[in-house]
């Protein structure tokens, strides 16, 4: 973290960007500055290792050194076996367990209400790790970040405890009594003062309770709010005048098109659309194909990420550009909305490509454009003849679609007006996420009896009678409906460890099922909806985690005509769009450490959130990175510190809200800021003619873009299709002509295609230079020993096993699902913002991200990166205790009990991926221990850690193989990155084992082992990135510097 | 002036030089020597049980198989302790009044788990697993000792990682054959030849392979 305030000279970073020998990719602006104290930051391996010890004093420094050398002896005494361990056997073992074997439950979790099932993993009743379930539609194997995060929220210490009323703890029982009593009062006026309000719901058990209430008391109201809902139920009622509900196929369409719409890293199908649009997306020499992505956006995504064009829109222009595209392709549509200034070689080549695939091609429009936008893209995808083919309509899997904003709205307004008695609010966090135009809050205060469940007790809770501790998803019985409306019993895997109640309980209270828990409310349920068979039914759809054939049937609605487009007044001046955070989503996330920790994707920011603006417009307003300032929106205000984004679209300012709370927890308390005081119920995700001012104020924050930077050697290979099949088709040619030669020399015969190599300051390829840089074939290597590179280092036999790593970079969408998954399985702890700043992160994957191409838009490139296990490892070499050793089977192996801290390993570690703990970073909270995984060493200060490749994982399957004395099967050992990853981009296995999936793809022609020029043989490599550009937006094959960027420019 | 030092100081001086490096080379001798006594080690001293069950009587004298009550040792790194049920399996039946089983039926009962003291206690850093050693042939009393002669138990080996070690370097020479695993009285063929070519035999039965089982990730992660 530099917090000198410095000017970036922007001609000067866009004529770097420009010039002959300009970097390529790149990481920041602060890079692209060329600013010697960056530079000097960048160098310092430790930055500022000795600063904790700043408050201390000479004379207090020697104080200590002398009690410590005097104390030093201490512990060698009373060494003899420290309190005898117990052993406690069950008194009855139950049923299918096997102490020591871990067991997996089927279950799901929600997001937004949607069910994503996971299997998650129970040591002796300790749920300790989520995996996904592979039979669920929404997961497919595959999870996410927030579904990995949830087994840290299952165990936070700072989840509400108990009953409290008006924050004194009290009980479950004299809160029932209150609500008798006031059920009672309601049945007199059949509920005319009775109010709900929960979060999207699409728990078939729950939402019969609503309705059992609701027909108890039928004055009574039911509302639903999430920020996060967008307008994707209002804009079917436009196209279809009924509620309909969107599944993309991602696997049948060739060309995307996508308005804005982050299906990759939001929304309760992205991990089954990851896989089903990196399915497509995969390039082999054999299968030579990939679709295409087009994205227009105005705040850099997942999706634009891997978009193979690109362009920064603002909203208004993306309307606009809607119309455009819909009329180009022949639907009738009115408007009279300006143009939106896309060039039309681009427009041009995507119309044509859409047609050209009709059956075949989608649009997938972003949730939070406006109505009328979504009734656009509906007809053009008709037109295109996407239903029944690319997508699927069904009717909607919410037990009640709503217009989110109307129905707070409505609530609001019955509150305001006194009509409201009773308020159960079951969920959500209103009070610190509803409009700010509602004062939420403060309407409360009219409520009579206010009851609030929900998981913490905060800013909502502050402002209610009672709050109810409610159990975490893996506490209790519940169901739910996946993205297609498969449903899901929910099995709890513990019982609740803070004394909470499920909203199942709650409800049963009030319509007279008192007393009963999740389990009989369920499976009551259940039970009257499958009369027969009803047990064998029960227990396989809970040992499933899925229920056969609920999957929602697909139908066609009808178009309605489309309206004419609204009449816009024409922005001027700077606007706002509001986004979600992209790691604790709308701050339900927020007191989750590993999701504070996780870098953002695109800006690798941790623990704060900023507004994003982009390069033209902080050049224009003189604002640089971490200048705090305020927005106005009106009589409204919120206080930011800004962080210039490439990428984003020009006077446009994002927003990303969640960041702020004040009553969520030790972790969450004071990070960031809050931008929902800016957000009103009219313009809840873009508002114009706002106003910037900085407050001359410098705000600190923590990105980890340049640690353990790798001093942009050459790193990222990137490629195009074209050039691929080029290259694909060259390397026949020459094998046909020079067969011979194969048993001369095997890597000179190798195909290889042009890759783009991104040696800083070089010409990326140079054909003279005999080295590993300019020839890719000598990096692809199948087995051992085959490298040309002398060396001084021992030579390992691999005779057994060779474990070894591919990550395909093309199908890498940056969602850091397996960042997380990494630190659960590993017990990785988390360090906080300030060791963050300091480069003290303990993450053992991190994801790099590089941008190529122009300032305004470039390319994104994401590179997950974690210990390349070499065969040739410097680490190994320089560690004086032999703490880091190399294993019959190529890992790469760290000894906690011997490393004494040097930290030699990671300064001679070329990829800059070992750990250092230079705190007591691992927790020693009982609650926390409880999560642990027993599998893995629990490191303490002052130990060097890296990533193991799961070793305790490979050693199960190695123990399970040896005791039926064969060997490890390919696809036994998943480590945990690979479990999680939703696009399947890493694979792992045994190099050694010629068929095994790893091996093959280590064959393929676009594998590369990152700075392998310098002899290190890493066991992890990398397929290069290749993209798929229109040839009409495409410079010819073979590109000179300089005009990559035409690609995205159009 | 007179001289401050009387010649012999010299002799003194050498002898004290001598003296004190065969003092301090004593003291860390002492240490290393100490270090390997059963005081420090545990081994050789039985440890006390809430109950006190006997394995000389159950597995030496009654003969029950060692997996009647350590369910799990085939299946997991964990041998497996058995639960109040399988002490109750026979005790509901035979010594139902027996003072020194009133802890089992207590914990029976009340259906509160009896609490072991743990005998064999590795570091947390290792990760032992038994499966897979009895699934290789290394027999229980090979680590164990005589459980079946011992009326309370006791460590007969220091676990320690030089005492690991010296299987993991020649595993051969530990192994026997699969069906005499849970035999305390085995041993092996007392002509060193016919022992070799046993170990031989095994260690290609079993498809052993020494180079993997010395790496460090073996036990520790």
């Amino acid at each position: 973290m530099d917090e000198t305030r410095k000017t970036y000279d922007w001609d000067a970073i866009r004529g770097r960007l420009r010039s002959e020998h300009g970097r390529r990719f790149w990481r920041s602006l602060d890079e692209l500055s060329d600013d010697p104290a960056f530079e000097t930051a960048l160098r310092q391996e430790f930055p500022r290792e000795a600063s904790v010890m700043d408050s201390m004093g000479r004379r207090k420094f020697l104080q200590l050194m002398g009690a410590s050398l005097a104390l030093a002896g201490v512990t060698g005494c009373g060494s003899r076996g420290h309190t005898p361990e117990k052993i406690v056997p069950y008194v009855q073992k139950p049923a299918a367990l096997t102490p020591g074997m871990p067991l997996y439950y089927a279950t799901a979790l929600t997001f937004e209400g949607f069910a994503r099932g996971v299997l998650v993993q129970s040591n002796m009743g300790r749920p300790t790790k989520i995996e996904g379930n592979p039979q669920h539609p929404a997961s497919l194997g595959a999870t996410d970040a927030f579904m990995q995060a949830e087994i840290l929220s299952l165990y936070d210490p700072d989840r509400s405890q108990s009953v409290t009323y008006r924050g004194n703890a009290s009980t479950w029982g004299s809160f029932l009594s209150v609500l008798r009593g006031d059920v009672e009062r309601q049945r007199a006026t059949r509920g005319t003062g009775l109010r709900f309000l929960t979060e999207p719901i699409t728990s078939p058990t729950l939402a019969w309770q609503i309705g059992e209430v609701l027909r108890a008391f039928p004055e009574a109201r039911w509302h639903q709010y999430s920020p996060c809902a967008g307008f994707e139920h209002q804009g079917a009622m436009q196209a279809f005048g009924e509620p309909v509900h969107t599944i993309y196929h991602f696997d049948r369409a060739q060309i995307v098109l996508s308005l804005a719409g982050d299906f990759l890293s939001s929304g309760p199908g992205a991990v089954r659309y990851s896989r089903d649009f990196n399915a497509l997306r995969r390039v082999r020499a054999e299968k030579a194909e990939m679709n295409r992505l087009y994205c227009a956006e105005s705040v850099p995504s997942l999706v634009g990420a891997m978009a193979d064009h690109r362009l920064p829109l603002k909203p208004e222009q993306i309307e606009s550009f809607a119309y455009e595209i819909a009329r180009a392709l022949g639907v009738q549509v009115q408007s009279s909305l300006p143009p939106s200034g896309v060039p039309e070689s681009w427009s041009k080549a995507l119309v044509s490509d859409l047609e050209q695939n009709r059956g075949a091609s989608l649009v997938v429009c972003g949730e939070q454009l406006p109505p009328h936008i979504h009734a656009v893209v509906h007809a053009i995808n008709a037109e295109l003849e996407a239903p029944g083919k690319t997508l699927s309509y069904t009717r909607p899997v919410q037990a009640e679609p709503f217009d989110a904003l109307e129905s707070i709205k409505a609530l609001s307004r019955d509150i305001g007006a006194g009509r409201v008695s009773t308020l159960i609010i079951i969920g959500g966090n209103p009070v610190f996420n509803a409009p700010a135009d509602l004062d939420f809050g403060d309407l409360l205060a009219r409520v009579n009896l206010r009851v609030r469940m929900g998981l913490y007790e905060d800013e909502t809770s502050a402002h209610c009678h009672w709050h109810i501790p409610q159990t975490h998803e893996l506490e209790a019985w519940s169901d739910a409906r996946a993205f297609d409306g498969t449903t899901s019993i929910m099995q709890p895997l513990t019982l609740p460890l803070y004394a909470g109640r499920s909203p199942h309980e709650l409800l049963a209270e009030m319509h007279g099922n008192s007393g009963r828990n999740s389990h009989e409310i369920v499976r009551h349920f259940w039970m009257t909806q499958r009369r027969e068979g009803f047990e064998d039914f029960w227990k396989k759809s809970v040992h499933d985690g899925v229920v056969e054939k609920t999957a929602m049937e697909t139908f066609t609605p009808r178009l309605k005509p489309l309206a004419a487009a609204p009449q816009r007044k024409e922005a001027t001046g700077l606007s706002v769009v509001f986004r979600p955070d992209p790691t604790i989503h709308d701050g339900r996330y927020a007191n989750n450490g590993w999701l504070q920790e996780l870098p953002k994707p695109l800006t690798k920011l941790t623990w704060d959130n900023v507004a994003l603006v982009s390069p033209a417009t902080a050049e224009r307003l003189g604002l640089e990175n971490r200048d705090l300032v305020t927005i106005r929106s009106g009589e409204r205000r919120v206080q930011m510190p800004i962080w210039i984004m490439a990428g984003q679209a020009d006077d446009c300012i994002a927003l990303q809200f969640g960041y702020g709370r004040t009553r969520a927890g030790r972790v969450a308390n004071g990070a960031g800021h809050n931008a929902f005081p800016l957000r009103t119920s009219a313009a809840a995700w873009s508002s114009s003619d706002v106003e910037i001012r900085k407050t001359g104020e410098m705000y600190a924050l923590a990105a980890t873009q340049h640690h353990h930077s790798m001093e942009g050697r050459e790193i990222i290979h990137t490629s195009t299709l074209e050039e691929f099949r080029h290259g694909l088709q060259e390397d026949a040619v020459r094998e046909a002509a020079g067969g011979q030669k194969q048993e001369v020399s095997e890597t000179q015969t190798v195909p290889a295609p042009v890759l783009h190599n991104v040696a800083a300051e070089e010409p990326p390829v140079e054909p003279t230079e005999p080295d590993a840089v300019s020839h890719p074939q000598t990096h692809r290597r199948t087995g051992h020993g085959e490298h040309a590179h002398p060396s001084l280092l021992k030579e390992y036999a691999y005779p057994g096993a060779a474990w070894g790593m591919v990550i395909d970079q093309t199908v890498c969408t940056g969602c850091s699902a397996c960042v997380i998954a990494c630190q659960a399985e590993n017990n990785i702890p988390i360090v906080g913002k300030d060791q963050v700043a300091r480069g003290r992160e303990m993450h053992w994957l991190r994801i790099d991200h590089y941008f190529s191409g122009e300032l305004s838009n470039p390319r994104s490139n994401f590179q997950p990166m974690l210990c390349v296990h070499c065969e040739k490892a410097p680490c190994e070499v320089v560690c004086p205790v032999n703490a880091t050793v190399h294993s019959a089977e190529g890992l790469n192996e760290m000894v906690y009990n011997r490393c004494i801290g040097t930290r030699y390993c990671s300064n001679n570690c070329p990829y800059k991926v070992r750990r250092f703990n230079f705190l007591q970073y691992s927790s020693h909270e009982p609650a926390i221990e409880l999560m642990r995984n027993p599998q893995v060493t629990v490191r303490d200060r002052g130990v060097m850690e890296k990533c193991t490749y799961c070793v305790q994982r490979i050693t199960a399957a190695r123990i399970e193989a040896k005791k039926q004395n064969r060997n490890v099967r390919d696809g036994e050992v998943i480590t945990a990155c690979q479990a999680a990853c939703p696009a399947d981009a890493i694979v792992f296995g045994d190099i050694n084992d010629k068929g095994s999936r790893v091996a093959k793809l280590k064959g393929e022609p676009h594998n590369y082992g990152v700075l392998s020029e310098l002899g290190t043989q890493p066991r992890t490599t990398y397929l290069a990135r290749v993209r798929n550009p229109h040839k009409a937006l495409t410079p010819s094959p073979t590109p000179t510097r300089g005009e990559g960027s035409k690609e995205e420019r159009g | 002036m007179a001289q401050i030092f009387h010649p012999s100081a010299n002799t003194i001086f050498r002898l004290a030089l001598v003296l004190m490096f065969l003092t301090a080379g004593g003291v860390v001798y002492g240490a290393l020597a100490m270090d390997r006594t059963p005081y420090m080690t545990n081994v050789d001293v039985p440890v006390e049980q809430p109950i006190q069950f006997s394995h000389q009587h159950h597995a030496g004298g009654l003969g029950i198989d060692c997996r009647y009550c350590h369910t799990t040792v085939e299946q997991t790194a964990f041998a497996g302790m058995p639960t109040t049920e399988t002490c109750m399996s026979c005790h509901s039946q035979i010594w139902t009044g027996a003072a020194m089983l009133e802890p089992v039926r207590a914990s029976w009962n009340t259906r509160q788990p009896l609490s072991w003291n743990r005998v064999h206690d590795l570091g947390d850093f290792a990760y032992f697993n038994h499966s897979i050693h009895i699934a290789k042939g290394v027999g229980c009393s090979t680590c164990h000792g005589r459980v079946d002669r011992m009326q309370q138990v006791w460590k007969t080996h220091t676990l320690r990682m030089e005492w690991c070690l010296q299987c993991h370097k020649d595993p051969a020479s530990s192994l026997r054959p699969k069906n005499e695993i849970y035999n305390m009285n085995w041993q092996p063929p007392s002509d060193p030849q016919k022992a070799a070519e046993l170990q031989h035999q095994l260690a290609k039965e079993n498809g052993i392979r020494p180079e993997g089982l010395t790496n460090c990730s073996t036990c520790h992660r």
